[in-house]
């Protein structure tokens, strides 16, 4: 089933570019629900109590060890259902909004879905190193060619060099890192990248020290985290608002992902010695993230900054390294992507209501448009924690992970938690309440709109009642990445330690 | 006393002596009018009739004319390259006027003449036929770079590329001739040896000559410092013939650089790999930075071709069987993201005024998306993009460099890498997106007049355009998803060697 998943999208997407125009959209709007309903079998299929499931492994370059690998397990399952979810929403609003050159533009949203599956899929390291590199393909076209040049003249397509710049330094830095470790833990016998493998044999601490930064690199630019996200305002500024929706939800959680799938497991060493820095870049993005989201004035921006606090809570969550800090970061990633898609959906009506992004031409928009304020209010109400919304279990499992594992770090997180109050009801407030601006058109929300709106906001109230749906689902797969970390150190290594330190390069002993 | 005739195996020697006649053909065919125009359907069926020759002794490694040139998967795949860029060259050619101004046989039997030199490149294990090789493939080039006689700038690059080739081959001669007096052989399997026996292991002499060679075929394979030629050369010859040039000599020359180095001087290797490895980060930066402020695609291709020699040249300098393996394979990919890319190019020039400048592909993804959609795939290609035949090939060269300890060099890729996205989506982004205000468009072409290159609006549906163009590109995308069939052509290449 993860072949079928994997690939639906993308065949859609091909046999879309020889519809005529008008069918285009839909055509990929259908793909996406095939792709979704796949993904909702693969959860009722779900088995909690066993490991990775649903696999396929083939070899794919025997000659280079790479292998063609994928597998669900509890690390994925949801970020699978989240991705077809939100791509299905994503595809449906661009589709009543008909972009030019649909054929094309569905083309490439379906590639990113089947390229941001695959990296979720992957259980090779050099697949998923490829499926990550591949994801930026598609939106580098989808930013540039669909979005909007600023009246500033900062165009749409220099916006997205930067990011495709930004995002590559990473991931590039990550094949090298990659193909090391495969290399250096073979030690002179037959390469595999596969993870479940490399998991089980440890590199030498030295090998894992600048192997863990390339790969950390990669991921905290995806994200953005603090210092490394000078790409995200320019480029969610260009961005087409169906396109950024699926971006924001789900692209940066492959970051957070990866975390939990790659680093913690294979490079268990380097991670706790690394933990504090890692905590410190998450804590900033969490109050830099806030106060950003305080004072921009561009609705995409608030919506973008706020991601970048919440990647950060997920990120302290994770380098809690803690069973209870990881469930509640896994949980966190599926309430954040549920939240944020529908946020920028909501910003995409909003600006067709006022003729502005900003903020401060916005107002009064609750009047004539109840139903939209409350849709609104509810994923306000999710984004900054609400007690009762499943983002309050998850930042409060991510706090009481980091209580037990760096209590310093768990106050400087929980101001974070306040600080979501403030500018979640600031952006409510000031789009939906204070004095209507002149030429702003107080509109409800449209049949065309709510289907792509009403069932996302479902999945968040859902998802309050019963956040255990994600938890119980998740939390051995969980247990089990975590667990590499907490025998380093400590006790001393794992009798399978087989490498030594390597140098990075030249002379050999 | 009796004459022994010498054994010679014609089998073996097949390709070279197809290609030697059908030079005389095709040269002969330009005599009469009415025959002169069947030179490139003549030089297509010389170029198969090659190939086959070559695919039937795949598999076979045999010392040729005693021990002057070897036959192996080396050999063989990497001729099979330079073929592939030959009838690419060919199809380019029509209505060119570069071949029309020199008339269609000599141009043809030219390019014929500069394989042969190739394939003679690609066997060589001996000094002097090494030589002889480089040199029948220079000199044709040299001539095609000027073919197109009404444009001042192809004249000057003719002239720049025949000097300084010379003052390549003068280098390499020189460190040839340190070689032959150090270790006394000119076979290469002899000057192994004679370093070993005579206890030469890092004696000046011979130290001197490897350097002087190296040099000599740096300036070949356009590695940095002795690039300079390359971009200028690139942009003022016929765009068919740089788009040969571009692959093919690189190809033929980082064969014999391969059998010299990991065959003649392995024993000297300690020596010259972190030489070679500085020359390859050189190389890799050099040429991606000189890319980024380039309008002239040729330019930038020629750059960029700069850089990716260096990559390749990774490959070489691990001086293992993974690092050779990878090396073949990344000139075949790198074979079919440059024609798909060249053959845009032409397509453009021909059609448009704007040249070889950027402009010329802009706004390309609405107008001709047959021509756009090879070329972006192209760029992302070159810029190792997954799902590419590039993202593999740099895979294949970081695993045999990070093998080999060489593992900043592999960082020193990936770094490249970083930078030359910069110039590839530039041309990508021309294509598809919309223009930067700040760039205006100035639509002429250096040295050329309207005489000298007329515009044929159609030339963006001729199919000898098109036709190359996408099957470059649809073998691009093949073999960044499949590519085991090539991952084995590449193996095969590399284990005759070890």
């Amino acid at each position: 089933m993860s072949n079928s998943l994997l690939w639906t999208p993308l065949a859609f997407g091909l046999v879309g570019l020889f519809l005529p125009r008008r069918a285009a959209g839909w055509w990929a709007t259908a793909g996406a629900a095939v792709t979704l309903g796949i993904a909702i079998a693969l959860l009722a299929d779900f088995d909690s109590a066993a490991g990775l499931q649903h696999t396929v492994d083939v070899e794919w370059i025997p000659g280079l060890g790479v292998d063609y690998s994928l597998g669900v397990d509890g690390l994925n399952v949801f970020l699978l259902l989240l991705t077809a979810l939100l791509w299905t929403a994503g595809t449906a609003f661009a589709a009543f909004r008909e972009p030019e050159r649909p054929g094309t533009f569905f083309l490439m949203m379906l590639l990113a879905e089947t390229a941001t599956l695959g990296a979720f899929l992957a259980q090779d390291l050099l697949l998923f190193v490829l499926f990550f590199d591949l994801m930026l393909v598609p939106f580098y076209f989808l930013f540039g060619a669909w979005g909007t040049d600023r009246p500033d003249g900062k165009t749409a397509s220099a916006a997205t060099l930067k990011m495709i710049v930004y995002t590559l330094i990473g991931s590039l830095l990550m094949l090298v890192a990659a193909i090391a470790t495969g290399i250096i833990a073979a030690d002179g016998g037959d390469i595999t990248f596969s993870i479940a493998e490399l998991a089980r044999q440890p590199l030498g601490d030295g090998s894992q020290r600048w192997i863990f930064w390339f790969f950390a690199a990669a991921f905290l630019v995806k994200m953005p985290a603090f210092l490394l996200h000078g790409w995200m305002p320019d480029a969610y500024r260009a961005a087409p608002l169906p396109v950024l929706a699926v971006f924001s939800g789900v692209l940066a959680k492959v970051g957070a992902y990866g975390f939990l799938r790659v680093v913690l497991p294979l490079f268990p060493d380097a991670t706790v010695e690394f933990q504090e820095v890692v905590l410190v870049i998450a804590l900033a993005s969490i109050l830099y993230g806030s106060a950003m989201a305080f004072t921009q004035t561009n609705v995409r921006l608030v919506a973008g900054y706020s991601s970048v606090a919440q990647l950060g809570f997920i990120t302290a969550g994770i380098f809690a390294l803690r069973p209870d800090g990881a469930d509640g970061a896994v949980l966190q990633m599926v309430n954040h992507g549920l939240v944020v898609a529908p946020l920028f959906v909501i910003v995409a009506l909003l600006a067709e209501r006022s003729g502005s992004e900003d903020l401060r031409e916005m107002g009064g928009m609750a009047l004539r448009a109840p139903v939209l304020a409350a849709l609104f209010l509810i994923v306000t109400l999710a984004t900054l924690a609400m007690p009762g919304s499943a983002n309050f279990v998850g930042e409060f499992f991510i706090l009481n992970g980091l209580f037990g594992a760096k209590i310093a770090y768990a106050f400087v997180a929980a101001i974070g938690v306040a600080l979501a109050a403030f500018y979640a009801l600031r952006l409510y407030q000031r789009t939906m309440h204070n004095r209507k601006p002149e030429g702003l058109v107080s509109r409800e929300i449209g049949w065309r709109d709510g289907v792509v709106l009403v069932p996302l906001v479902a999945c968040i109230v859902g998802l309050a009642f019963y956040p255990q749906l994600v938890l119980e689902r998740t939390d051995r797969a969980v247990e089990a990445s975590v667990a590499a970390t907490a025998d380093s150190g400590s006790t001393g290594r794992k009798p399978l330690y087989i490498s030594e330190n390597r140098p990075i390069g030249g002379e050999e002993p | 006393m009796s004459f022994v005739a010498p054994e010679v195996d014609y089998a073996g020697l097949s390709p070279v002596i197809a290609l030697t006649v059908s030079v005389c053909v095709v040269l002969l065919s330009a005599v009469f009018r009415p025959t002169e125009r069947w030179a490139p359907g003549l030089t297509l069926v010389a170029l198969a009739t090659t190939a086959g020759l070559l695919i039937w002794r795949w598999g076979e490694s045999a010392d040729l004319v005693t021990g002057a040139l070897r036959i192996d998967e080396l050999a063989i795949s990497i001729s099979l390259v330079v073929l592939l860029m030959a009838a690419a060259c060919v199809l380019l050619s029509l209505r060119e006027p570069a071949a029309a101004q020199v008339g269609s046989g000599e141009y043809h039997a030219l390019l014929l003449g500069s394989v042969l030199g190739m394939v003679l490149l690609a066997q060589a294990q001996n000094l002097v036929s090494f030589f002889v090789g480089l040199e029948t493939l220079s000199i044709p080039l040299y001539i095609l770079c000027a073919s197109n006689l009404r444009r001042e700038r192809s004249l000057e690059s003719g002239l720049k590329y025949l000097i300084v080739g010379s003052l390549g081959s003068a280098t390499l001669l020189y460190g040839m001739a340190f070689l032959y007096g150090g270790s006394g052989s000119t076979d290469f399997a002899g000057i192994a040896a004679g370093i070993g026996t005579e206890s030469l292991l890092g004696d000046p002499l011979i130290l001197i000559g490897i350097a002087l060679v190296a040099v000599g075929l740096a300036f070949k394979t356009s590695i940095a410092p002795f690039h300079q030629w390359t971009p200028d050369v690139y942009e003022g010859a016929p765009t068919p013939v740089t788009a040969f040039m571009a692959v093919a000599t690189k190809a033929a020359a980082f064969a014999v650089f391969i059998r010299f180095f990991d065959v003649a001087l392995a024993s000297q290797a300690d020596d010259w790999q972190p030489a070679l490895a500085v020359l390859a980060a050189a190389t890799i930066v050099i040429g991606n930075v000189g890319a980024l402020g380039q309008r002239s695609l040729k330019r930038l291709l020629g750059y960029s071709g700069v850089a990716q020699a260096g990559y390749i040249l990774g490959g070489l300098v691990v001086a293992s069987e993974a690092g050779v393996s990878a090396l073949v394979f990344y000139l075949a990919g790198y074979a079919f993201m440059n024609l798909a890319a060249f053959a845009v190019v032409v397509a453009r020039e021909r059609e448009t005024a704007f040249g070889d400048d950027i402009e010329a592909v802009r706004g390309l993804g609405a107008e001709r998306p047959a021509l756009a959609w090879p070329l972006t795939i192209s760029m992302l290609g070159l810029a190792g993009l997954p799902a590419t035949v590039g993202f593999i090939g740099k895979l294949y060269l970081i695993e045999a460099l990070v093998e080999g300890d060489y593992t900043w060099l592999a960082v020193f890729i990936a770094v490249g890498t970083m930078i030359s996205l910069a110039y590839y989506l530039r041309v990508v982004a021309a294509m598809w997106m919309r223009p930067d205000p700040a760039a205006t468009a100035t639509p002429a072409i250096a040295g050329a007049s309207p005489e000298a290159d007329p515009i044929d609006p159609e030339a963006g549906r001729r199919f000898y355009l098109v036709l190359p163009a996408a099957l470059a590109a649809a073998a691009t995308v093949f073999f960044g998803v499949i590519p085991q069939p090539l991952v084995e052509l590449a193996e095969h290449a590399g284990s005759s060697l070890f």
